[in-house]
């Protein structure tokens, strides 16, 4: 009998957690978590007791059966249906050096630069990829997918026109999905789209007045055209053009950036990242130079450290929603690190003549097809194609796609009469012989001459510039230098791998081994997302288990998995919320009522839902002002929409009255947002849709252990009460539209709303992740989870309070399962700021907890579960020290502009290089506690210099010279 | 530089230094200090028209992201380029080379004085 896995995934043991309770005077983690949590709220487990839908736990290894058993249900055919989703090789190299890396895959957004400095290579290749190819001047570091990039070009070319045009033109031949979200997301904002038949010569009188336009390059037929003139006409009116171009085609065919576009966006997925029935996989934007301060997301940028050695950080970040709130560029958070560090290893391994050839290739082969379809008498539409093309049968497309498939090829039925076929790197002339049979286009002997290519490309609009020239792209062709080169910047991070990543608001628990495996099987990464429903009802199981599941611990009817992240998951509520209202014919419900507590991504979701934000005043607490909260309401009462609030708060803190809060929105006419950002403090003890939420999202990169991959993937299902089902996220090309349905209510129950992801399923993928957890933890699990959360986050603010203050504590003086150290006073008397302690953390061996959030001049530590006492009382002891070091600041042993920890972090370099001139020795510089000299964690830059990265903004992979010293 | 207490402010922490009909507009240090380190800055269209108390440009620094107000309605005659150049002169000289635009008016609303905006920032 193995080891139950709620011991492997909780650090603390009981012995452990009875010497924590001691130190807080509590008896068992139950009184703990009952004493923090306010009785009102609390339930007994989840559903009432035997009412539970969740299985016992699983071992580890019976998990792993079950998911082999739901795989097992799953058939890969070979996908032919393209529309954005292609297969392609995965380099066994990348799958096992970085996919299947814990140091890559476990790691945190780099928000700490001076300890993440391998990833920011690794996102600034996939920028400088991305800039090359599409030709523009600077890329993001990712965006959640194809389709929402458009959505953000869009949103994007309105900041930027000086049009005052409210129309957004959109090309007839782009992508379904794009087509479907941009229709969802453009009407909660007031948007008007014309879908118009754009060809090369279409004038600027025919496009009429917008404020921009959108192409698909190649097209969603796989028309290959010009746009050149299109783009001007919409500029010769003030608008901007966004192309949505496919990257691997870009080696071959002239650059939207050539062809004059404004942004570019589309996806990496076919640099190396399996399909998974629709993600994750990293979508991309690049925009021309004057548009940088427009990009949303996450942008990498080249600055300099404290000794002028070039160093990466994220540039421009005050522009993201966690700032400017209502006001930022996008809602967009996250970015889809881990998928995006993947596809530009693609590109560094194959460099541009691999990746030059690979495109021949495919292109070839789609010749070959054409050829061979043409010979057999076949009606292949058009004659540009680069690797898509669109095959006549009149009233035969279904026939014949059914026919393919029987073969074992899936291809696309456009409508009765049209099929279409896509080719890709994978693809054999085996396939195109299947192909051809499933058209009746063999031969007597069952054969087809292949030899034969058409070619496709439009003259004129062959590449002439040169792309991927930085050395990165063409030094790595071995496996050994690529294996090395993974490495290398592997060890300029600091990841799970190494030890605590306390960040509050975070939960950087553990991502068990076991619930990774199945990430990695074909079964679950082969499949195309529009694939027929016959081949994926082992997901479609999967997922109707997790939307059940998920359902039961947060006391929601229904679950949408659709959501790309958490932020998406907010706007697909809040969407719902508003579809909700107008149903109601209550269209002027437009008010949301966002606690000035909230992380900043509320206020930015709620405007892109085409809500107005209204803030509530917290009181000396950091609880919801009920005053200001009643009067707020008062003022609005007609056109109260929602109130978002985060549950525990942003605080860390169970706020007591929010029942009450609750109530008095629904009174008003409102819905009540409960952000589940902070589900995880909560799991076991009480619920959401009991204590009064409509509608929620979860982050199951955070409560449900999808690793955060450095900055994505992630996924925020939305989970909701019956009466919003009807407007949670679609799809017009979902496997199925129904939806588990609570069954005191019924069985299923369709989501009507429009999709807020490119996949109908989001990033189906990493779903078994989420799955396994649940299902190895059960519901005893799930509740033993959060009392050591809640356990640890209370034992470190106990232990730290008599050194730092801790900022804000709910009843019975308990925090959550975080705590905020107020190192203000701090500051004020020593001049050591939240930075200097962060940084100089990296010295003592760990990544700093949260920095001024939510509270400005703050720590905000999370220790989650999964931790061990050895590992928090290193952390504490390492506080305590930095303390000590600090007051001796104070005394004036050291000067405020020369001391340990205002040149934190020390890099190897800084310390032997050169005569050391510092007021205190190289030891306490670099080993500040003995246990560190055999286990040292070396960051491979000094503090870096925020104001130069942004004054003097490069994203693009510098020159080697760069970096000789 | 200009003498403060000669100058005239907003609530929105600009200083405007009123020349006949024209007015040259920059931000107090009160909040340059608050913004912390400029790293850029987006200013109008020289001949553009402003409406006062609309929102006419970006100050981005290393924390966060101000507006810009227009403090006067009228119209932008000349933008500081050497501020665009190097942001940072709103840090070390707000009140002199820090300086972001001059407007020409016809008519100007009512401004803080430089006792009621030391008053407003409790300095």
């Amino acid at each position: 009998m193995s080891q139950p896995f709620t011991q492997r995934h909780i650090g603390t043991d009981a012995d452990a957690q009875s010497r924590m309770l001691a130190t807080l005077g509590y008896d068992s983690v139950g009184d703990l978590v009952n004493a923090a949590v306010p009785e009102t709220i609390h339930v007994d487990r989840f559903r009432t007791v035997g009412d539970s839908t969740l299985p016992p736990a699983a071992t580890e290894r019976e998990a792993i059966e079950e998911l082999r058993e739901l795989a097992d249900r799953n058939t890969v055919k070979r996908s032919m249906i393209g529309l954005g989703y292609y297969d392609t090789i995965t380099p066994a190299v990348i799958k096992r050096n970085v996919f299947e890396n814990p140091s890559w895959y476990t790691a945190y957004t780099p928000y700490q630069p001076e300890i993440s400095q391998g990833r920011l290579e690794a996102l600034i290749n996939f920028q400088t990829m991305v800039a090359d190819l599409t030709g523009l001047a600077t890329a993001n570091a990712s965006m959640l997918d194809e389709a929402t990039a458009v959505v953000e070009g869009m949103l994007l070319t309105r900041r930027a026109s000086k049009s005052a045009s409210h129309r957004f033109i959109v090309d007839a031949d782009a992508m379904p999905q794009t087509h479907a979200l941009l229709t969802s997301r453009a009407a909660a904002l007031g948007i008007e789209l014309a879908i118009v038949d754009l060809q090369a010569d279409t004038t600027a009188a025919e496009l009429g007045d917008h404020f921009g336009i959108f192409v698909q390059y190649p097209a969603a037929s796989g028309r290959v055209w010009n746009p050149a003139g299109v783009i001007a006409a919409a500029q010769s009116q003030g608008a901007l053009a966004v192309v949505a171009a496919d990257l691997l085609a870009l080696t071959l065919i002239t650059s939207p950036g050539e062809l004059g576009a404004d942004v570019a966006v589309g996806t990496s997925q076919r640099f190396g990242v399996p399909m998974g029935f629709g993600g994750p996989h990293a979508g991309y934007m690049a925009v021309r130079k004057g548009l940088e301060r427009q990009l949303p997301g996450r942008l990498v940028g080249v600055s300099v450290d404290a000794a002028g050695h070039p160093a990466y950080r994220l540039s421009l970040q005050v522009r993201e929603q966690h700032i400017r709130r209502d006001k930022a560029t996008s809602n967009i958070c996250t970015a889809q690190v881990l998928l995006a560090v993947m596809a530009g290893m693609y590109a560094v391994y194959h460099g541009p003549d691999g990746l030059k050839k690979i495109a021949t290739a495919v292109h070839e082969t789609a010749g070959r097809l054409v050829a061979a379809l043409r010979s057999a008498g076949l009606d292949v539409a058009g004659d540009t194609f680069f690797d898509t093309v669109r095959v006549s049968v009149p009233s035969r497309a279904a026939e014949i796609v059914a026919r393919a498939a029987g073969a074992g090829v899936n291809l696309y039925q456009v409508d009765s009469d049209l099929v279409g076929i896509a080719v890709d790197e994978t693809t054999t002339a085996r396939d195109l012989t299947v192909v051809l049979g499933a058209f009746g286009g063999l031969d007597a002997f069952g054969a087809v001459d292949l030899t034969a290519a058409t070619p496709g490309l439009p003259d004129g609009l062959a590449r002439t510039s040169a792309y991927l020239g930085h050395p990165v792209f063409n030094t790595h062709r071995s496996e050994t230098s690529m294996m090395r080169y993974l490495k290398r910047l592997a060890d300029f991070d600091y990841a799970l791998d190494r030890g605590m990543i306390p960040l509050g608001s975070c939960t950087m628990k553990l991502n068990a081994a076991t619930e990774m495996e199945a990430v990695s099987w074909p079964e679950f990464g082969g499949l195309h997302p529009f694939a027929p429903r016959e081949d994926v009802e082992g997901y479609l199981e999967l997922v109707r288990q997790l939307e059940t599941w998920l359902t039961d611990v947060t006391g929601y009817d229904t679950v949408s998995l659709q959501p790309n992240a958490g932020s998406q998951g907010e706007l697909a509520g809040l969407l719902a919320i508003r579809g909700y209202h107008h149903a109601n014919g209550d269209a002027d419900r437009t008010v949301c009522l966002i606690p000035s507590s909230a992380h900043g991504t509320n206020a930015a979701s709620a405007v892109l839902a085409g809500m107005r934000v209204v803030v509530v005043a917290c009181d000396d607490l950091g609880n919801v002002d009920l005053v200001d909260l009643r009067a707020k309401i008062a003022e609005h009462a007609g056109t109260l929409s929602a109130l978002m609030i985060t549950y525990p708060s942003t605080h860390g803190v169970y706020e007591h009255e929010v029942g009450t809060i609750c109530r008095a929105v629904h009174d008003a006419g409102g819905q009540v947002y409960v952000d589940g950002a902070n589900l995880n403090a909560l799991l076991g003890f009480a619920r959401y849709g009991d204590f009064g939420g409509d509608v929620s999202h979860l982050n199951l990169h955070k409560t449900f252990c999808i690793p955060h991959g450095g900055g994505g993937p992630g996924v925020g299902p939305v989970a909701a009460k019956a009466h919003l089902a009807p407007f949670l996220p679609g799809h017009p090309m979902a496997q199925s539209d129904e939806h588990y349905l609570h069954s005191a209510l019924g069985d299923t129950v369709v989501h009507g709303g429009g999709p807020v992801s490119a996949a109908p399923y989001g990033s189906p993928s990493i779903l078994p992740i989420s799955w396994a957890y649940v299902r190895m933890m059960g519901a005893d699990g799930l509740r033993e989870a959060t009392g050591a959360a809640v356990l640890a986050a209370n034992y470190v603010a106990k232990r730290l309070e008599a050194h730092y203050p801790v900022l804000y504590a709910g009843d019975n003086g308990l925090v959550a399962h975080e705590c905020i150290l107020d190192l203000r006073p701090l500051t004020a008397a020593t001049g050591v700021s939240v930075d200097d302690v962060a940084k100089r953390l990296v010295d003592y061996g760990f990544h700093a907890p949260t920095m001024s959030f939510p509270v400005s001049g703050t720590l905000m530590i999370e220790p989650t579960e999964s931790e061990d006492l050895v590992e928090i009382d290193r952390f504490v002891e390492a506080m305590i020290s930095i303390k000590a070091e600090a007051d001796a600041v104070a005394a004036g042993s050291w000067p405020a502009d020369d001391n340990p920890l205002h040149n934190a972090p020390h890099t190897a370099q800084s310390v032997i290089e050169g005569e050391w001139t510092h007021p205190y020795d190289r030891e306490t510089a670099v080993y500040p506690l003995r246990s560190l000299i055999r286990g040292k964690y070396w960051p491979p830059v000094r503090r870096i210099d925020n104001a130069y990265g942004d004054r003097n903004l490069v994203c693009a992979c510098p020159p080697p010279e760069a970096f000789a010293d | 530089m200009a003498d403060k207490s000669e100058l005239q402010y907003t609530a929105e922490h600009e200083w405007v230094l009123v020349d006949g009909d024209t007015a040259l507009v920059g931000i107090t240090g009160y909040a340059a200090d608050k913004l912390g380190d400029v790293v850029f800055v987006e200013l109008p269209a020289v001949g553009s028209t402003v409406a006062a108390g609309t929102v006419v440009g970006e100050i981005e620094s290393t924390k966060s992201v101000g507006e810009l107000f227009a403090p006067v309605n009228g119209t932008v005659t000349e933008t500081n380029d050497a501020v665009v150049d190097s942001p940072e002169l709103v840090n070390s000289d707000p009140f002199g080379a820090g300086w972001l635009l001059k407007v020409t008016f016809t008519e100007l609303p009512a401004l803080l004085s430089y006792s009621e905006y030391s008053a407003l920032v409790g300095e």
